[in-house]
């Protein structure tokens, strides 16, 4: 039985850019502001990095493909690196490489760096997807909003949700994650909204509309992580350790089999019931102090509430209505404003969400602190609801 | 004897109404002013030849078991200059690859030439069975007389010597170089001549000697004629040939110009289709007439089988699944036929088809042929080594099994403004079939409010996406919601 990776790797110092439409630079500048703080953060030199992993879905518009955009544009020191692609994923598997790295004795202190340049497209919302060389041929004309939105159809089914009664609840999500991201100066979308502007919002993909989305952004964040020895040996105190790394990815069966029903995510369910265990959580619903969520879509932040176990199957309506999910409520969520109001430059995501968490664990997050968290959890999902990669992600104070 | 043994037509769901039309282009021609009646059939984006085709033969043939040796397709409008169209039908209809095909052409008599051709096929013993199809979407110019005449639609039928509904008689062609109309290789549209000519010396003098002759092989008076079946977009000039050739007015059969236009090379097949679905009875004789750079007539005559026969959908129910549409723009959208902005996204179709996996996996594409595992007898698409039940995982157990035919229903669902579609929003869910199996799938044929969770659909044929940097159609199966009777 394998032991997990529970305090065995800490947090040593991360940094992140500004999100946002940045038509001021590149891909290549935004790994350095964010490589900039997250060294600083680090204390430690760029020649003691021992190897480093970057993260980036998009290949044509984006820095292109390999390790080299990033070993370039940091000028790192020929140290060995390693480019993950995992859809939206891709920023916690370029943490769980260097955290693995750093967890097996092959390095002392390694780095991950996630960058997404989104807005080289032309147009507004993601770019259309690819998909290799049969998929285009048979897989159906859709987009993000379009994918995610399916969920909202089988929810409503399954749980006998009246369809307005829905939409208010994923409009209180995203006037929520709003809130939060106003106080937040590196989200894109920094202005509160209602949930009339909500509600009566340009329709998506039924019933997505506009403020259902998540934003489209530039952004790039990056973590240095060591082991908890050498972070006490550096000095550094209030450390913040991995408690929980865990992704599951879909294996065709949601797409190909009838027994998913299709309005929850199966592979967040396996992820998070591994994550919990590794950390050694039973309660989520009481021990979680905080969390990131993948809301690329309000809906998907719905029904994600319940298969991270913190919403009751069926419940999160109720709990988010009465403000459970809130920064006043039990499990803030989205302190930071999330997807919704960073936008999602995929490769960065991942990473971004633990900046955030990492920052509250430390008492750094300013006018968004919450009180004493002690556990902070992301969620980093990428692909569709009928076929996916979920991360599950947990660091808190490390005794 | 050899005749018809089975049929079946399509004619897309949507209706332009001519009032549309001539509203649009009065204020230059005001005399279309007297023009603006009935309604003409009007592919979907996604619909041509090919598709429409597929629709009609799969009525035809019904899901039945034995193939025919051989498929003609026959159409002035196929989306492939060269590419086997009836090979892309047959893979649809998952006919066996062993079996003839051709594509008929180049004259808007290519249908009775088809008919004819595969009569004389299983007359002559090449094959027990063949399968006709004839299919028109003809492209017309904006406020062109076409556009208002034309409609789009598909006939098929099999030919075979025992349990026939309809026994071929006799036939007599002709071949005059009569250019009535021509459309070069490579141009987008017909040019036409002046249609008093078409009428005066080209029908009148052409059609009835060929009318006479066939009659005479089949020993038949012009009087014992009950149903003449000629397609003609010139006023009166098929009841100018019959009164011409002895036939009597009462039996010129309808030319379904008001309810949906002139389908081209399937028209007289269409309407063939249609007399033996309301007004021919057993012994009744059939005169098949059809005009284009000469003119082929067929003396039929009906069985007693055609009166217990039913299609499984025949024209007269083709006709009654309508969709009345108003707006004149959506149909030059369609047709491509101005200059629309898409936007970038549209660009996404313009990807090089991979043809050695099109041929890979060209029966999953074009067949909607999934697996069924031998182990578990789990249903599954697309067909993989691995079993997709989680509780099997069993291992080269998946025998081909065909989709297209199973019960399915609508899973999840959305309406999307976002991503590129002809039509929006695009529709797209996942599907499961009630048998097992599922898959996420477009919905076509769909208006915003009609779909629903746990709605019955059904499968089509429909184009996927089209490469139009290298003129190359993708197609694929689509849901379309079954709608109650």
């Amino acid at each position: 039985m394998a032991s997990g990776i529970k305090d065995k790797v800490a947090i040593l110092g991360m940094g992140c850019s500004r999100f946002g439409e940045r038509w001021d630079c590149g891909g290549e500048e935004l790994m350095v502001e964010a490589f900039t703080e997250a060294i600083a953060d680090a204390g430690v030199d760029v020649s003691e990095i021992d190897a480093a992993w970057f993260s980036t879905h998009f290949e044509d518009i984006n820095v292109g493909k390999g390790g080299l955009p990033l070993s370039i544009s940091l000028r790192l020191p020929n140290i060995a690196v390693t480019r993950v692609e995992n859809f939206c994923a891709s920023g916690s598997e370029a943490f769980r490489g260097a955290v693995y790295a750093v967890a097996s004795g092959a390095c002392d202190i390694a780095l991950a760096v996630g960058v997404e340049k989104l807005k080289d497209t032309g147009y507004g919302g993601l770019p259309a997807g690819g998909g290799g060389t049969l998929n285009p041929q048979w897989a159906a004309n859709g987009s993000a909003p379009g994918n995610f939105a399916q969920l909202a159809s089988a929810y409503r089914a399954k749980h006998g949700v009246d369809r307005d009664d829905l939409k208010r609840a994923i409009g209180h999500i995203s006037v929520k994650s709003h809130a939060n991201g106003a106080k937040n100066p590196k989200a894109h979308l920094r202005k509160e909204i209602t949930e009339e502007q909500v509600l009566n919002a340009p329709m998506i993909a039924e019933p997505l509309g506009l403020f259902d989305c998540c934003g489209v952004s530039d952004g790039a964040a990056a973590a240095i992580v060591t082991t908890p020895e050498i972070a006490k040996r550096l000095g550094k105190s209030n450390i913040v350790s991995v408690k929980a790394l865990q992704l599951a990815l879909s294996n065709g069966s949601e797409a190909g089999h009838n027994s998913w029903d299709g309005s929850y995510f199966h592979t967040t369910r396996i992820a998070a019931g591994k994550a919990y265990k590794e950390a050694g959580i039973d309660k989520p619903r009481d021990q979680v102090s905080m969390f990131e969520c993948h809301d690329c879509f309000s809906i998907t932040e719905l029904v994600t509430m319940e298969d991270l176990q913190l919403s009751p199957e069926g419940g999160a309506i109720k709990d988010v209505m009465d403000g459970f999910y809130d920064a006043d409520g039990q499990i803030p969520c989205q302190i930071d404003g999330g997807l919704k109001c960073f936008g999602h430059p995929i490769g960065a995501s991942g990473i971004r969400m633990l900046y955030e968490m990492y920052l509250q664990l430390q008492g750094r997050a300013g006018e968004r602190q919450l009180s004493n968290p002690s556990i902070g959890m992301t969620h980093n999902l990428g692909g569709s609801p009928m076929s996916n990669v979920a991360a599950v992600c947990i660091i808190g104070a490390y005794d | 004897m050899v005749g018809i043994t089975s049929f079946g037509a399509y004619v897309p769901r949507l209706r332009l109404q001519r009032k549309a039309i001539v509203e649009a282009h009065v204020w230059a021609d005001p005399g279309l002013a007297g023009k603006a009646r009935g309604e003409r059939s009007m592919c979907n984006w996604d619909e041509d030849s090919v598709t429409m085709g597929v629709e009609a033969a799969r009525a035809c043939l019904n899901s039945r078991e034995a193939a025919p040796g051989g498929i003609y397709f026959a159409s002035t409008s196929a989306p492939f200059a060269d590419r086997q169209n009836a090979g892309i039908v047959a893979g649809a209809l998952g006919l066996p690859e062993d079996i003839a095909s051709v594509d008929i052409t180049a004259s808007q008599k290519a249908g009775t030439g088809a008919l004819l051709q595969a009569v004389g096929a299983v007359s002559g013993g090449l094959y027990e069975e063949a399968l006709v199809v004839a299919s028109d979407k003809r492209r017309t110019k904006a406020a062109s007389p076409g556009e208002l005449a034309y409609g789009d639609g598909a006939a098929a039928m099999t030919i075979g010597s025992t349990n026939t509904l309809v026994d071929f008689v006799a036939a007599h062609s002709a071949t005059v170089d009569f250019i009535d109309h021509f459309r070069g290789s490579g141009e987008d549209f017909d040019y036409s001549w002046e249609e008093r000519w078409i009428r005066d010396e080209g029908l009148a003098k052409i059609v009835p000697p060929v009318i006479a002759r066939a009659l005479e092989k089949a020993g038949l008076q012009a009087s014992d004629v009950q149903h003449f079946v000629m397609a003609s977009t010139i006023g009166r000039a098929v009841e100018g040939i019959a009164r011409h050739s002895g036939i009597s007015g009462d039996a010129v059969r309808d030319n379904l110009a008001g309810v949906m236009g002139e389908a081209g090379t399937a028209q007289p097949l269409i309407m063939l289709l249609h007399a033996l679905e309301t007004s021919v009875r057993p012994g009744d004789n059939i005169l098949l007439v059809s005009f284009g750079q000469g003119c082929d007539a067929l003396v039929l005559r009906a069985t007693e089988r055609l009166a217990d026969f039913a299609s499984a959908c025949g024209v007269v129910n083709t006709l009654a699944n309508r969709q009345e549409e108003t707006n004149y723009q959506k149909f030059l959208a369609f047709n491509n036929l101005i200059t629309l902005e898409k936007g970038m996204r549209a660009e996404k179709d313009d990807f090089k088809t991979a043809l050695t996996v099109t041929y890979r996996k060209r029966d999953m594409l074009t067949g909607l042929i999934g697996g069924k595992c031998t182990q578990c007898g789990t249903l599954q698409f697309p067909r993989a080594d691995i079993c997709v039940n989680p509780q099997c995982r069993a291992q080269d157990t998946q025998e081909p099994h065909p989709f297209r035919e199973e019960k399915a229903s609508v899973l999840t669902w959305s309406a999307d403004y976002l991503t590129y579609t002809a039509d929006p929003p695009s529709h797209y869910g996942m599907i499961t079939f009630a048998n097992g199996g599922r898959f996420m799938t477009d919905f076509t044929d769909v208006n915003v409010g009609d779909i629903d969770v746990g709605m019955d659909v059904r499968m089509v044929f429909r184009i996927k996406s089209i490469d139009s940097l290298r003129g190359f159609v993708r197609y694929f199966w689509k849901a379309v919601v079954v709608r109650p009777d």
